[in-house]
């Protein structure tokens, strides 16, 4: 089975997120990066679908040279090889899915998988916009996998419960949190992947179709008021909520 | 397109099992707000297996004409097939903007919509404002500890409204046109499809409440959530929960709020026990209204929250249900 993991490298959850000079990015010193939590899903998820199967896993992730550490994660959990399409300039989800297109018709996998969203700009468009672009059908917010031949049996998030969905292969599956537990790299895993290859490429250059005009923080909060200390402040919290507030 | 007709925004009103979602109301009812400042037509457009009989309800909401798309195959969702009706019907009207909801259908539906049309789309929008003739879009990125105003340049412009967020406003139209269209789907359409739903038990959304009942670690066991789901059952609400419970297997991970759970707006989010790591406060903090009730003074979650109590949760929390059932009762 031809397994290809689409990964994103960002800023991790507890950064806090501060205006860069261009007045449209984050300040990205000081910010400790990591794998997408979604996409950490996707790479397990191949791991197991080889381990089952066999095949090969490839992992791929366009930006700069700071991906390198994303992918060697990934290396280290088990994938086969690496890609990284280098491009160190902004672009829009459109922009970025056609150069990892480009790549996965190349490839031509079985199946394509990766996070239901990347946890920077939370856009929740990759695996969708891909798999038009190939003609693949997709599933997104996926905590269920299973492949019966040539066909997926998909169980996806929706409000309130769940679709089971059926699909044929290739396929784009988008992982959410609950689709397995991701294995932490072993040690020898670690090792191997230093020595695994990241082959380099620069993208495509490709248009992008929706433009940042500026960042800003959200505006920060009024302190609120603590309304008492134990038991005898319920009174007057619902009194709040149903007075002031009026939300009850 | 003829030269006197006005421009379009088609507004896709999601229902599911023959009802329409709350945010097929709003986000008629935002694309009515565009269309008034740009002087354009809304068209608001329905598909399912047999939902003709609902398409006048959405129309009140501020849509001159709704467009139907009924097909036995289309009362399950299908990525490939509902993507397919949705990019025509946008041709056929030549729409230039196109509004979705951010929910799950919505959010599925966008990108390929967006590749099938050569369309910019900006995902997840908290406001929409028209500037010069365009439109700029607001929305928050890396879970809302920051927002972005986006353009788009293409043609064709996408945006999908994150739910609970814009006014479903009241009924402002008495009647609309009605137009049934079809859509030629062969097999190979439905490439991906829902062959089955399930509904987890009759249990609210944190996504689509309007009132959430979270806990944290504070509660000390997965027992004593209980008392949440007491409380939010009083209170018609969903229960949440923050990543440490749900990693700690005390609940599902549908209930997690936060950046790597649900990002939720609803009008009050009541927080117990919850003391508010940065990445449960990105997924909370554009809550109308926060109480938050916790014993230590110092937790982060007070600083967002607009009504606290600094105590015990197992003693407030009951204390708040019954109060609440006394007033509810009277």
């Amino acid at each position: 089975m031809r397994i290809l993991v689409f990964v994103n490298h960002v800023p991790d959850t507890e950064t806090k997120v501060k205006v860069a000079a261009d007045g449209k990015t984050i300040e990205k010193a000081g910010v400790n990066f990591m794998l997408s939590p979604y996409d950490e899903y996707a790479v397990e998820e191949g791991l197991r679908l080889r381990e089952k199967f066999s095949g090969e896993v490839v992992v791929i992730s366009l930006g700069d040279d700071a991906h390198k550490e994303t992918l060697r994660k990934a290396l280290a959990m088990g994938c086969d090889k690496a890609i990284l399409l280098k491009d160190a300039s902004e672009r829009d989800s459109f922009a970025v899915a056609r150069s990892l297109a480009n790549y996965t018709k190349e490839y031509s996998p079985d199946i394509v998988l990766c996070g239901k969203q990347s946890i920077d700009y939370d856009d929740a468009q990759i695996g969708g916009l891909v798999a038009e672009m190939l003609g693949m059908p997709s599933v997104a917010v996926v905590v269920k996998l299973e492949i019966q031949g040539r066909m997926v049996v998909a169980e996806r998030e929706i409000e309130g419960g769940h679709e089971i969905v059926h699909a044929k292969l290739p396929a784009v599956i988008m992982a959410q949190k609950g689709l397995n537990q991701p294995r932490y790299p072993s040690l020898r895993g670690i090792m191997d992947a230093k020595r695994k290859p990241i082959e380099e490429r620069t993208a495509d250059r490709v248009e992008s179709k929706v433009e940042v005009i500026s960042l800003k923080k959200p505006a920060p909060k009024a302190p609120g008021k603590v309304v008492g200390t134990d038991t005898s402040a319920v009174g007057e919290l619902v009194r709040l909520l149903r007075e002031e507030a009026k939300v009850i | 397109m003829r030269e006197n007709d006005s421009m379009k925004i088609l507004a896709f009103a999601e229902q599911r099992n023959n009802r329409f979602k709350k945010t097929a109301f709003e986000v008629v009812r935002a694309a009515r707000t565009i269309a008034d400042q740009l002087s354009m037509e809304v068209v608001a457009l329905v598909v399912g297996e047999d939902v003709s009989s609902i398409a006048p309800e959405i129309g009140a909401h501020g849509a001159a004409r709704v467009i139907v798309v009924e097909d036995s195959r289309l009362g399950f969702y299908s990525t490939t097939a509902y993507s397919k009706v949705v990019a025509e019907i946008v041709r056929q009207e030549s729409a230039e903007l196109v509004f979705l909801p951010a929910s799950s259908m919505g959010k599925d539906l966008s990108p390929r919509i967006s590749v099938k049309l050569d369309a910019g789309l900006a995902t997840d929008c908290i406001a929409l404002r028209a500037e010069n003739g365009a439109i700029i879009a607001t929305r928050p990125v890396y879970a809302g500890k920051g927002l972005i105003d986006v353009r788009i340049t293409s043609q064709i412009k996408i945006f999908s409204l994150r739910p609970n967020v814009f006014s479903t406003g009241s009924p402002v139209r008495l009647s609309c046109q009605i137009e049934k269209r079809n859509v030629a789907l062969t097999d190979d359409d439905f490439g991906a499809a829902a062959i089955e739903t399930t509904s987890s038990s009759g249990r609210k959304d944190v996504a689509e409440a309007d009132i959430i009942v979270s806990g944290g670690r504070g509660l000390k066991g997965p027992e004593h959530f209980s008392m949440i789901e007491e409380l939010a059952s009083t209170l018609n609400a969903a229960v949440g929960a923050s990543r440490a419970v749900v990693d700690a297997g005390w609940r599902p991970h549908e209930e997690q709020v936060g950046q790597t759970g649900k990002t939720v707006s609803p009008s009050l989010y009541i927080a117990v026990g919850i003391s508010g790591a940065v990445q449960h406060l990105a997924g909370m903090s554009s809550s109308k209204y926060i109480v938050a009730i916790n014993k230590d003074k110092d937790a982060p979650i007070f600083s967002i929250a607009d009504y606290g109590i600094v105590g015990d949760a197992f003693e407030i929390v009951p204390a708040l249900t019954k109060e609440l059932k006394r007033i509810k009762d009277a």
